[in-house]
């Protein structure tokens, strides 16, 4: 099987392209802040980003420039605080975005739809919020069995979907444990998606433990190898969360200034992931996991 | 006598609505450190889920965000997000779920989505994130949040999680499945929804805190119930159990 392996920066220019529909998921865990950096290294213009949860990395985007509209479903700084750029953004402050809003389960039912190649996904939710008044996507359909007025959302189908993942062989088949988030449905929703990995293995270990592989390879166009690229997200069993730096976000942010500094020195500034990890000594010794290595399973029969 | 917080005995009095074995939906902060500390102490069988995907999680650090890796590890399971919502979530097997937020209403309405107008908000708040579905399935909810007349207005800016009554419509006549918010617990006392109307009425207070206090920290005229309760302090054990294991840097009880 060819390799489909890629530079990072070969990767988002091949299919990340001004005006996409893109998604980077992860829901605080694996979140590609990698590639959000070298979109926006790439100077991507009028990007729908479409996220959960659009965290620092689109709280980046935002402050860059990169985004025209923002799909979400809860939008801050968990435990620290707010993301500025987007407030500036919608509370009338700076450049406006347009906003498209939804509850989790609705962004999660968004990404099934897209997944199944369905239009729309039915759901009980929305009954008595507000939310349906300001996003006129969200609409009602009469169940044809039962008669009950069911909420709807519609399909979400992204240009390009990046996943980061634990590890993937080369075709792309993508193993992630822990925390999934929405990266399946997200992945198989997507014309393109990109797999970003911590470590390339070989398909052979693959294959011997194929309950662990949550996107294969047959849906991933290409597969870049970042060790680190989701700081200062975390890959379980490789890295914590950078709480501390969360934390930080919340200075950096409320000021544009600061903002703009942040992203000269540590996105524009560096040529890529590396130089990024070059910047920022003592990062490994202080978030490397420890080793809390499972048993195997016996797959014989 | 014992001196204690504002979060302390928020968190105490929380901890006391879960019963042993109950599966309890955890948010972040306060609502965290009270099944904690109810899983340290009465209810060593309640079953924690958080949104992120965790069943059965048993966090060993006080978890900063609700995808804390903490929450993973040694977990009786780990699903996608899609499994939460629809196979747990909204499949009915949520007994409880915490809710909180910027506004709660005189009908338990929640907005954690703008302060002003939705167009130009004056303030804009992160939204919904799992909150309105919570509200809407779990079979009950219980809201954690700190009295002032801003934070308890008559009525919501933006009815983010729907309460007893929204827009004119009762949880029942909107086919809601969950019984809605049945206790408010407040850095004073305790409102719960009326049987009846769904309206929040003052039914117990702290010890030392006098009705009028509570009734300045709401928005509308809070009606008493004829009886009021009067709240026990959290005793020497769980005051240990929160300061000492459960979030000794005070990230959150902090006030």
């Amino acid at each position: 099987m060819d390799s489909k392996v890629v530079s990072m920066s070969d990767a988002v220019a091949r299919y990340v392209h001004d005006g996409d529909t893109v998604v980077i998921e992860g829901f605080t865990h694996l979140i590609c802040f990698a590639a959000g950096h070298e979109i926006i290294r790439q100077g991507r213009r009028n990007l729908t980003l479409c996220r959960l949860t659009p965290d620092l990395i689109y709280d980046q985007m935002i402050g860059a420039g990169c985004a025209r509209k923002l799909v979400f479903s809860w939008a801050g700084n968990p435990g620290a605080g707010s993301l500025h750029a987007f407030r500036r953004a919608v509370e009338g402050k700076g450049d406006p975005i347009e906003i498209e809003e939804y509850s989790h389960f609705g962004m999660v039912a968004r990404f099934c739809a897209g997944s199944a190649k369905l239009p729309f996904w039915p759901m009980r939710d929305y009954a008595g919020t507000d939310i349906p008044a300001v996003n006129p996507q969200i609409r009602t359909v009469t169940c044809p069995y039962t008669g009950e007025q069911l909420a709807t959302v519609p399909a979400l189908n992204p240009d390009v979907t990046i996943v980061h993942a634990q590890r993937s062989d080369s075709n792309g088949n993508a193993q992630i444990w822990v925390m999934l988030s929405v990266q399946k449905e997200a992945a198989f929703a997507s014309r393109h998606v990109i797999v970003v990995v911590e470590e390339l293995v070989d398909e052979s270990v693959i294959r011997a433990d194929p309950n662990r592989t949550l996107i294969p390879g047959m849906i991933v166009d290409a597969v870049v190898v970042e060790p680190w690229g989701a700081h200062p997200s975390y890959a379980q069993g490789f890295y914590d969360r950078d709480n501390d730096f969360y934390v930080a976000w919340e200075s950096i942010s409320r000021d544009p200034a600061k903002l703009r500094g942040y992203l000269d020195e540590f996105v524009c500034g560096v040529a890529d992931r590396q130089s990024y990890l070059a910047k920022q000594p003592g990062l490994m010794e202080r978030l490397g996991a420890d080793e809390r290595v499972c048993a195997g399973v016996n797959y014989g029969y | 006598m014992t001196t204690y917080s504002p979060g302390e005995i928020m968190a105490s009095v929380a901890a006391r609505e879960l019963g042993d074995g109950e599966v309890v939906f955890v948010g972040i902060g306060l609502p965290n450190l009270a099944c904690n500390l109810a899983r340290a102490t009465h209810a060593p069988n309640l079953v924690l889920i958080y949104e992120s995907g965790a069943v059965g999680a048993l966090p060993e650090r006080l978890p900063v965000s609700i995808g804390d890796p903490a929450l993973v590890t040694g977990s009786l399971m780990v699903c996608s997000m899609a499994d939460v919502f629809q196979c747990i979530l909204q499949n009915g097997l949520i007994e409880v779920g915490f809710l909180g937020g910027a506004q709660v209403d005189r009908w338990g309405n929640i907005n954690t989505t703008v302060i002003g107008s939705y167009q130009r908000p004056a303030v804009r708040l992160p939204g919904s994130g799992g909150a309105a579905e919570i509200a809407i399935h779990a079979q009950r909810t219980v809201i954690i949040s700190r009295l002032n007349p801003r934070a308890f207005p008559e009525a919501v800016d933006f009815i983010t999680s729907p309460g007893h009554r929204a827009r004119g419509g009762t949880r029942k006549d909107l086919g809601m499945p969950g019984a809605g918010p049945v206790k408010v617990i407040t850095d004073k006392g305790i409102l719960e929804a009326d049987p009846e109307s769904g309206e929040l009425v003052l039914t117990a207070l702290y010890p030392g805190v006098e009705a009028n206090e509570v009734r300045a920290g709401v928005g509308w005229p809070l009606r008493t119930r004829s009886e009021l309760g009067c709240v026990e302090p959290p005793d020497a054990r769980a005051l240990h159990l929160l300061r000492e294991v459960l979030d000794p840097q005070r990230l959150y009880l902090k006030g």
